[in-house]
């Protein structure tokens, strides 16, 4: 009972604190892929403690709720958002025998957890009471639409070729030569988790050039702050569930499990934050064709490999 | 199936908890029906759909349950969420949401309501299955499925599919065919738009 509490605290300190770090690794490395240098006078270092700075920032500022808005939806929103994701952590390995609660349908929780924080994105949208906010809602619930389904489909190809559906078992079971078996289904995964997340480039339904920020718009102080820090928990829970399906989790030579782990992650999210400064946005109907065009059938095809290896051998 | 019959008078954490959850199920599906304002009745049916899920869950068909979250909630809500404010989607109450028929409805709904009653009562009496966990996971699911219940579960991905492609036909305008003497326009016109079409 008292292990069982400790790893929950421990989950809660890793979802506060790795978003944050991510968060300023995005600063940074966005600053100096731009020939800029980001944050350099909060806390004296190289401006380590901006987001510490912006938090409380965030704190102190007015909680405003539009007059035309729908009060109670409004405010639940950010929470309907953030949520998802620390629940999610608590069924990712992080080292052999090291995970909070070992479910036997672990990938499948995973899959309908992460499915419920879009509703928070949608939500907001509606709530909002501003035609900006709904068309960034609508656009979040096309995205999650047609992106559900690969993503379903690349996770389901590794579960088979575990023979389970638990991350743990999924980890015990990985060998170094998944990596070119699984290639195809792990970009198909971590793209099609990316457009989940509404990161750059599939950020459609946060468009601020012109839809300003989508269903964010309207939020301000603790609440925005909410939505900001449920995008980075959603880029560290990505990077996890990545790491445990198609890269071998705690697999690694020399180093502890947990470090591989780590290091894995911050690898993924470190891609993560270089899409975002590579490319540019990707217009609704170019993201509705990668989807429904690319995405789905090179899943299908991973599928039917998968399937054929796995009776060959 | 049939064993000794505990007191009801000492129930246990589990059979609480699938009462509470039951309680909720009906309340919030309730409120999805006498709700005024559109968006709040699909929130609520995430509510009802959770409280099923979490239903599930206490009686250890753990597979079932996170299939009802992956697909009701994260699926089909979001798809009516999406129907709902691309049609329209006013904030506060809207006057014209009451059928005239709710009375008739309701009436249809309790019967309904209690032949099922009726009919689950009747079959299992005082029946008593203890609860272990396994049945409900993963590997016997699928054990069974293709095992014992391979028949119709091919029978039902083929109607599926008869109807994903029935749906794809009756959406698209560009397929030659149907009805040869109408002019392109008409045709067009005299399908039904996609978004009825879509079934699950």
């Amino acid at each position: 009972m008292l292990e069982v509490a400790l790893s929950f605290v421990v989950i809660l300190v890793v979802f506060l604190v790795l978003p944050l770090i991510i968060g300023q690794t995005e600063h940074k490395v966005m600053a100096h892929m731009q020939s800029r240098l980001g944050p350099m006078y909060a806390g004296r270092f190289h401006g380590w403690a901006q987001l510490i700075a912006d938090g409380v920032k965030f704190a102190q500022k007015e909680d405003i709720v539009p007059a035309a808005a729908d009060r109670r939806v409004f405010m639940i929103a950010p929470a309907v958002a953030l949520i998802p994701y620390l629940v999610v952590l608590i069924v990712i390995p992080i080292d052999r025998d090291r995970v909070a609660v070992d479910l036997d349908l672990g990938l499948f929780f995973v899959l309908a957890v992460m499915g419920i924080g879009v509703l928070g994105s949608i939500m907001a949208g509606w709530a909002s009471g501003n035609k900006y906010s709904v068309l960034g809602g609508m656009r979040s619930a096309a995205q999650l639409m047609s992106y559900e389904l690969p993503l379903v489909l690349a996770a389901s190809s590794v579960a088979m070729a575990a023979g389970t559906l638990s991350l743990p078992g999924i980890v015990e079971a990985w060998q170094w030569w998944w990596l070119p078996w699984q290639a195809i289904g792990a970009v198909v995964f971590f793209l099609a988790g990316l457009a989940e997340l509404r990161r750059p480039p599939f950020d459609m339904p946060i468009a601020e050039s012109e839809i300003i920020m989508g269903p964010m718009t309207e939020y301000t102080g603790m609440r925005f702050a909410l939505f900001m820090l449920s995008e980075y928990a959603g880029i560290v829970v990505l990077s996890f569930l990545t790491t445990v399906l198609f890269l071998g989790g705690w697999h690694g030579p020399f180093l502890p499990g947990w470090l591989w782990t780590l290091l894995k992650v911050f690898l993924l999210a470190f891609v993560v934050i270089w899409f975002r400064v590579t490319y540019p946005r990707l217009r609704e109907d170019q993201l509705q064709r990668l989807a429904w065009a690319v995405l789905v059938p090179l899943s299908l095809a991973q599928l039917a490999l998968t399937g054929v290896v796995k009776v060959l051998t | 199936m049939t064993e000794a019959v505990p007191s009801y008078l000492s129930p246990t954490g589990q059979e609480i908890v699938f009462l509470l959850l039951g309680a909720v199920a009906v309340g919030s599906a309730l409120l999805v029906v006498t709700t005024r304002q559109l968006v709040h009745a699909a929130l609520w049916l995430v509510v009802c759909f959770g409280a099923l899920a979490g239903g599930y869950l206490v009686l250890t068909a753990e597979f079932v349950a996170w299939v009802q979250v992956l697909i009701y909630v994260g699926a089909v809500v979001v798809l009516m969420l999406f129907g709902i404010m691309l049609t329209r989607a006013p904030i506060g109450r809207s006057a014209d949401l009451d059928s005239g028929n709710r009375v008739v409805a309701a009436v249809v709904a309790v019967a309904t309501a209690a032949i099922l009653v009726t009919v689950v009562i009747d079959g299992f009496r005082t029946a008593y299955a203890p609860l272990t966990p396994g049945p409900g996971s993963a590997r016997e699911l699928g054990a069974s499925v293709f095992a014992t219940w391979v028949l119709p579960f091919e029978a039902l991905s083929v109607l599926l599919l008869a109807a994903l492609i029935g749906a794809i036909v009756l959406s698209r305008t560009d397929i030659p065919g149907g009805e040869p003497a109408d002019p392109p326009d008409d045709l067009s016109r005299s399908t039904p738009p996609p978004d009825q079409t879509g079934g699950h």
